[in-house]
Formats: C-alpha cells, sequence, structure tokens
C-alpha cells in the first residue's frame, strides 16, 4: 500500500502519551491496564486526588495558588496558565519522541486548556502530535459545548491531526437503561481503544508497517474531520465478523463515515497465526464501501493477541470548505479566545484588539453573564452542513429503512452505485 | 358441522401489494385440493409488515369474505405468512449424551436433545417461528435420520431455527384476532413459498427459492432434503418503483403501472434510444420517458437483489449444496427477462418455480403470486395430518414445529 518505509528500514518510533484532565486519565489507565508499558504514560492534571490514583510512568500536577490542587473549576484559561507554570517540565518529557498523544475530555477546565499546551510544547520539541478528544454530551449544557468547541478548535490548530469523539455518538451504542457510570466508562473504553489502534500501528513490528510520516500526511490537512473504529473478533471466521462489526459501528455512523471519506486508515492487529488471505479480505470489503478514498493500510503482529483480530479504522473527511476564520465572529468572541503569540504555524493570526482596559473589562463583564444571542448564532455556524442533494426516500420516507452493511437499500440502486441516466 | 377435525385448511398472506387467502380442502385419504382464493389490495403494509392495522383488517376482511364465497365454506381459522426485516435464520447444534447402562439411545434422548437444539440464546424480544430438525450424528457420525435404538455415547442434532420480533410478529396475529379467526399458526412465507414450489427431489438435490415480493424478498435454500439456510430481505417491488418513480419524475401510482407495461430486468440493444409517451386519461401526452432508463433503473435494483442473495448464500456456505434449478415466485417473478437477470448473476440455472403436487383451481396454481398462501396451505395439510396421526396414538402430545417438519 502507501507505505515508504520498505526502502529505509527505520527504527520503531519512541511514542508517549499525554493523559490530559480526569478523562484522559482515566482513558490511559484502561490502556496501562491492557498491558502498555507504564513508562510511556504522562497524566497531567490539576486535581492532586486523581492523579494520585494513576499508575502512570509520570504524573504532572498542575498548581498554583488559586488552584490549591482542586481541579480548575471549570475554567480553561486557569488550566491553561497553570499549564505555562510547567512548560519546562513538559518540554523535557518531550525530548527525543516521535509521536505524541494526548488524550483528554474537551468541555471541562483541565482537558480543554492544558491539552493546546501540551500540544504546542510537544510540537516545538519536533514531535508528532496527535490528539483523542471527547466532546461533551448535548445535555451537558450549552456552555461546556462552547468550550469544548473552542478547545477543539485550538487543538486543531496546533495538533498534527486531531480525533474527537462526541459523546452524543455513543448514545446509539448503549442500551437504554445503562448507567451514567457505565456511560462514561464506555466512552473511556472507545477513547483507549482509539489511542491504541494508533499506538500498535506505529509501536508494533509491522508486518506492513506505517511511517508516521504516511499517517501524518493522512491527518494533515488541519480541517479535516476523523472518525474512528475499533473491532476486534476472533474465532475461525473472524474476518468477515470483524467487518460486519465495523460496518455496523456507530461511530462510523453505520459505514456511510466510510463512503463519505476521502482517506482512510486501516489498521489489523491480530496474533502470529494471522494469514494474508483474512488481511486481503478484510481489505477487500472495506474497500468496496469507499471507492473514492485514498487508502492507507497498515499489519501488525502482536503475541499478546492470540487468535483475536482487531481492526481499526480511522476516516478522514474533508470539510468542503474551510471554517470561516474566527473574526467574522463579533469582539466577544475573540476576548474569549486568548491571543496565542507563541502559536506556531497559525494560519490565522487575528490582530489584537486595540481596545481601552476600561472598555475590555466591560467585555469580559459582560462574557461571564448570559450567553449573548450572538454567540448563539456563532455556535449554530459551526454545525455540519447537510449534502446538497437529498435523495427523497419517497415511498418509504417514514418506515425503518434496510440498511444492509452499511448502505440504506431504500434509495435507488443508481443513485447508490452513480450510474448516469443520460 | 363444522366441528374440529374439519378439513377445511385455509392460507393467509399479508403481503405488502396484495392479501391472498385460499382455502384448501384435505380430503380423508390426504389428498390436497384448492376449493377457494380470495384476494385483496393491500393498503397498509409495508415491507412485509403491517403499518396500518385498521386498513390492513378491512383488507383482510376483503380477501376471506371472497375466498369463502368461492370455496362456499365458513373460515374459522387460518395459516398465517409472517415475514419481514426483523426475520431471521440460522443453524444451531445441541447436544445430549445418553446415560443410559447399555448406550442405546432411546426416544427420550431424542426428545432432550431437540430441546436442548432449541434452547438458543435469543434476546427476550424474540420469538422462534420455526425450529427445523435437520439430522442426527451419533458420536461424530454425521448424516443419521432417526437415532432411536443405535447405540452411542453421545447425540447430536442440528437444528435451523427462524426467528422474529415478538411484537412485530404479534402486529400480523393480532390483526387477524380482531376479524374473529383463529390463527393455527404463523408460518415463514418464504418456507411457504419453498414448500409450494419443490417437489422431494429438489429438496433432496438441493434447491434455492427466491421469492420477490412486493416489500421483501424471501429464499430458502434446500440441501439434502433439508432447509439449509433462510434469509429476508427488505427490498421486493416496491423498492422497484419507487426507484422508477424517483428515476423518470413520475408518480408513483404511474411508475407501478409502467413497471408492469414496459418494465423489464434487462437492458437490451433494442431499447437503446427509445422512448415512451405517457398519456392522460383522454389519450393526450403528457411525458416523454426514456425506455432504456426505465429499464436501467430497474435492472440495477434486481441485479443488486441477486447480488446480496448471492453473497449471503456464499457468506453461509450454501451455495455448493444447489444441484437442482433455483425457482422464483412472488409478483417479481413476472418480470419479464428476470430469470435471465438471476442466471446471470447467480451463475446457476433459474426458472419460474411452479405450484405442482396440490390439484384444484388452475388458474390460482399457474400464478406466482399465489405460491406463499398455496404454500401455507400445503404446511397446514402437513400439520393437520400429523396431528390426526398423533391423536390416534397419543391424545393431548403437543406437536412441535420440528415434527412436523421432518418429512417436508
Amino acid at each position: 500500500m502507501e507505505n515508504d518505509s520498505p526502502t529505509h528500514a527505520q527504527a520503531i518510533p519512541v511514542l508517549r502519551t499525554f493523559g490530559v484532565g480526569d478523562t484522559g486519565i482515566k482513558a490511559i489507565e484502561l490502556m496501562m491496564a491492557d498491558g502498555l508499558m507504564s513508562d510511556r504514560f504522562v497524566a497531567v492534571n490539576s486535581d492532586a486526588e486523581s492523579l494520585e490514583k494513576s499508575a502512570a510512568g509520570e504524573k504532572i500536577l498542575l498548581e498554583d495558588r488559586r488552584l490549591r490542587g482542586l481541579g480548575s473549576g471549570g475554567d480553561p484559561e486557569r488550566g491553561r496558565q497553570a499549564a505555562e507554570l510547567k512548560a519546562e517540565q513538559f518540554k523535557a518529557l518531550c525530548e527525543g519522541v516521535n509521536v505524541v498523544f494526548i488524550v483528554a475530555g474537551l468541555g471541562g477546565g483541565s482537558g480543554t486548556g492544558i491539552s493546546p499546551v501540551v500540544a504546542r510544547i510537544a510540537k516545538a520539541a519536533g514531535a508528532l502530535v496527535l490528539g483523542f478528544v471527547t466532546i461533551p454530551f448535548d445535555c451537558e449544557g450549552d456552555q461546556r459545548l462552547f468550550l469544548a468547541q473552542h478547545g477543539l478548535d485550538d487543538l486543531k490548530e496546533i495538533a498534527d491531526g486531531v480525533i474527537c469523539l462526541p459523546n452524543q455518538k455513543v448514545f446509539n451504542l448503549i442500551e437504554q437503561n445503562t448507567s451514567a457510570i457505565d456511560t462514561f466508562r464506555i466512552i473511556n473504553r472507545f477513547l483507549a481503544d482509539g489511542v491504541q489502534g494508533v499506538w500498535r500501528l506505529l509501536a508494533l513490528k509491522g508486518l506492513i508497517q506505517i511511517h508516521p510520516e504516511a499517517l501524518l500526511r493522512l491527518l494533515h490537512e488541519r480541517h479535516s474531520e476523523c472518525a474512528f473504529a475499533v473491532a476486534q473478533a476472533s474465532g475461525p471466521d473472524r474476518a468477515p465478523r470483524v467487518v460486519d462489526k465495523l460496518l455496523a459501528h456507530p461511530l462510523l455512523d453505520n459505514g456511510q463515515a466510510l463512503a463519505n471519506s476521502e482517506s482512510v486508515l486501516i489498521s489489523l492487529t491480530a496474533g502470529a497465526q494471522l494469514t494474508m488471505a483474512e488481511v486481503k479480505s478484510v481489505m477487500e470489503q472495506i474497500k468496496t464501501q469507499c471507492h473514492s478514498a485514498q487508502v492507507l493500510m497498515g499489519a501488525a503482529i502482536d503475541e499478546r493477541f492470540d487468535d483475536r483480530l482487531a481492526v481499526t479504522v480511522i476516516t478522514a473527511q474533508k470539510l468542503d470548505q474551510e471554517p470561516a476564520p474566527r473574526t467574522t465572529q463579533t469582539l466577544d468572541t475573540q476576548l474569549l479566545e486568548r491571543t496565542h503569540t507563541a502559536k506556531p504555524n497559525s494560519r490565522f493570526l487575528p490582530p489584537a484588539p486595540a481596545l481601552a482596559p476600561e472598555k475590555m473589562q466591560q467585555m469580559f463583564a459582560r462574557q461571564n453573564g448570559g450567553r449573548s444571542a450572538q454567540r448563539r448564532a456563532s455556535l449554530k455556524m459551526r454545525q455540519g452542513q447537510l449534502p446538497l442533494e437529498i435523495v427523497s426516500k419517497g415511498r418509504f420516507d417514514k418506515s425503518e429503512p434496510t440498511i444492509h452493511k452499511g448502505e440504506d437499500l431504500d434509495v435507488p440502486t443508481y443513485i447508490r452505485r452513480g450510474v448516469p441516466l443520460n | 358441522m363444522f366441528d374440529s377435525t374439519s378439513s377445511i385448511i385455509v392460507g393467509l398472506e399479508i403481503g405488502t401489494s396484495k392479501i391472498c387467502a385460499v382455502v384448501g380442502d384435505l380430503s380423508a385419504d390426504g389428498a390436497l385440493n384448492i376449493v377457494g382464493l380470495g384476494q385483496a389490495r393491500s393498503r397498509g403494509v409495508r415491507k412485509g409488515e403491517i403499518s396500518d392495522a385498521s386498513l390492513c383488517e378491512e383488507d383482510v376482511r376483503h380477501a376471506i369474505v371472497e375466498a369463502e364465497q368461492m370455496a362456499d365454506v365458513e373460515i374459522r381459522s387460518v395459516y398465517l405468512g409472517v415475514t419481514g426485516s426483523h426475520v431471521r435464520g440460522f443453524n444451531n447444534r445441541g447436544v445430549h449424551p445418553v446415560v443410559s447402562a447399555d448406550r442405546e439411545i432411546s426416544e427420550a434422548d431424542v426428545q432432550d436433545v431437540i430441546k436442548n437444539a432449541k434452547t438458543i440464546n435469543l434476546p427476550a424480544q424474540n420469538h422462534v417461528v420455526h425450529a427445523i430438525r435437520q439430522h442426527f450424528l451419533v458420536d461424530g457420525q454425521d448424516g443419521i435420520t432417526n437415532p432411536v435404538g443405535m447405540l452411542g455415547a453421545r447425540v447430536e442434532v442440528d437444528v435451523h431455527v427462524i426467528h422474529g420480533n415478538l411484537n412485530r410478529l404479534q402486529n400480523a396475529i393480532r390483526t387477524v384476532k380482531g376479524l374473529q379467526l383463529e390463527v393455527d399458526d404463523i408460518v415463514f412465507t418464504g418456507l411457504a413459498s419453498s414448500l409450494a414450489l419443490l417437489s422431494n427431489e429438489q429438496k433432496e438435490l438441493g434447491s434455492l427459492v427466491i421469492d420477490i415480493g412486493g416489500g421483501t424478498t424471501d429464499y430458502v435454500v434446500y440441501a439434502n432434503g433439508i432447509v439449509k439456510h433462510t434469509g429476508v430481505l427488505a427490498v421486493g417491488g416496491d423498492h422497484v418503483s419507487n426507484d422508477l418513480a424517483y428515476g423518470l419524475k413520475v408518480p408513483l401510482s404511474r411508475a407501478e403501472k409502467l413497471k408492469i407495461e414496459h418494465g423489464s430486468a434487462l437492458v437490451e440493444e433494442p431499447d437503446k434510444g427509445q422512448t415512451l409517451t405517457i398519456t392522460n386519461e383522454l389519450g393526450l401526452p403528457l411525458k416523454v420517458i426514456n425506455r432504456e432508463h426505465l429499464r436501467r433503473i430497474m435492472s440495477l435494483r434486481l441485479e443488486e437483489l441477486f447480488q446480496l442473495i448471492a453473497q449471503d448464500l456464499e457468506q453461509s456456505d450454501a451455495l455448493n449444496y444447489l444441484r437442482a434449478p433455483v425457482f422464483l415466485c412472488g409478483g417479481g417473478a413476472r418480470i419479464p427477462q428476470i430469470a435471465k437477470l438471476g442466471e446471470q448473476v447467480l451463475q446457476m440455472p433459474v426458472s419460474l418455480g411452479k405450484t405442482n403436487s396440490i390439484s384444484g383451481l388452475k388458474s390460482a396454481l399457474d400464478q406466482p403470486e399465489f405460491a406463499t398462501a398455496i404454500g401455507l396451505v400445503k404446511f397446514g395439510s402437513f400439520q393437520q395430518r400429523r396431528r390426526a396421526a398423533r391423536s390416534s396414538l397419543t391424545e393431548g402430545i403437543k406437536t412441535t414445529f420440528g415434527q412436523l417438519f421432518k418429512r417436508t
């Protein structure tokens, strides 16, 4: 496949994973529980208690006078400031590392504030930075969503690739009466699986190895939207079953994400008895789902897998247009996002608003009050776009859709196959 | 007059495009004769499942009344055909150790192993429609039809289980019960069609029956005389009409008419560039339609349908068992050239199914649409015969589907 490693066999890259905030730490705990080496993990939080419980090799407690080890109080700015104070420590941890994973839950204070700082420092130290983040449930309130969206934008701007898991999508996956604790456990599991999938891809001795550069190229378009899914199966017919599981995966929207993607990364991991026929069958089945995409694949052997076969799929879909630069928003929102003075490679640096200090005070005061209608509008503007042509389902409009391996069979065949009628 | 030993058997199929009731008369010597047929246009069904219960009830009443008039009987109970995307089939194996000292397999062991095979881990809301016995294994020796009296340490049995969502199955049953009719049994429509079309030799050779209905396509694979695989796709003639309505930009009713009058499963050379003119009721031209497009849209949809079936059969390894031709039935079998398209996709001889081994109304038996309803009657006759045989031996033993099906 599109693998440029065979020409010059290179050493396995050094990876490091930062679990940022409570969600991030829980996710890396799961990974460590799965047997990945703990000295590769760094737990970062502003809450001393959650750090204490962590088994990570390195722990960084962010504290200052105001935080008192009690967390960031849901304010990303505090998290950011605290992280800046520990910049040296982050830098030391990023020295000589090829790939840095940042795992965080956005929407709170720590994850949202700290992640971009860590990303920036890691990037400056020469590492490839990949973010795996969650976005809060819709019901968690506009404020958290708003913060998360900003954190995500910041991270996207700095990191080489950001893979985002909206918690809302997990709703499709869980039973109606799953407890809240279990739901968050499932989300953490997803995050952990996602990171592990990419981790395995880069770290394990590959049959077909993926160079970090190739991964980077896939994710490099900063404004691409990523979806990922991991599925596992074991037994004699594991290859077809794992594909079925993938196509039914809610995070891939029943396979729709594959069909719409521009580039797809597929990573297979299995025990030593992985056969080429299995690799071929998995690849062929997935490829039929994404005709138009550029496919990048890797396969790795992990002795611990026995007869399990795990497939990780990351799809990247370029947005039709670059997101509108943030200047179009009102000054209020511009003030909310800091002026990043040291942001490298930023495509756009907003001019510092020349305002009198009193005026700024005034605006801050207004921000802390109720949310303005303008900001609400700016949130709406970022919602996903509808496809240009909506295929009406005619008489099946209201009936249960007939989904077969990710295809909606109610849509006329000639449209799905793209057969022109002229 | 109408006692419980009545030899009148009624099959009722609540289809997406039509509701059909067939009345069969089972004579004392076991011969089945079709004596009545009633049908009504179906309005309250989508994709094989009821979407408007009151409309559907009305249509069922029409069909039943028509059948009653034609056969000159009063219909009390029916064998009801069920289908829908929720209906699934799979093979399961039950194991039972023979514990008796002399290792002889007794009737009780056979009952136990069948019971084991039927205890399947299904979600609570699912209901087993059929559990069809395939064959027994004694100490790993395959292909045993009756192990009673044989010696062995372990007896196993394979069953084919067809199950569906209980609530959705209940919808159809409730509609029928609302008309003061009893439901003798529910039967998977694909199975009923295969009963109507296949002879015992064809089941032995291995055959595939595809019932292309209005809302669903059901298929059943027989091999070595037993049901090997079943499946339902919620795609049917309705989808063809809907595709045409969308692609040709005509109303659905017009699309339906175009499909019937000008449709074909294949696009052929002479169709290229041909046009059709749609006229209104006064004969004035309304719209010109490209015939090639019409047939291309149909052909793509039907081709996909066969491909999906072929894929499924390939996965379940059922294709290798087919030595008799593939049979088509249901309204979709009327589409010109469909057998040829099926041959191209499935790489097997395909022919239109004929309902045989039943005598009676000739006009009814020749139509592919009625295969399911006739099959339902046939299913009922097997059950009736079995029941009669059983009740004479041991009163009150509950018959099970598996046993009923063993000989079919």
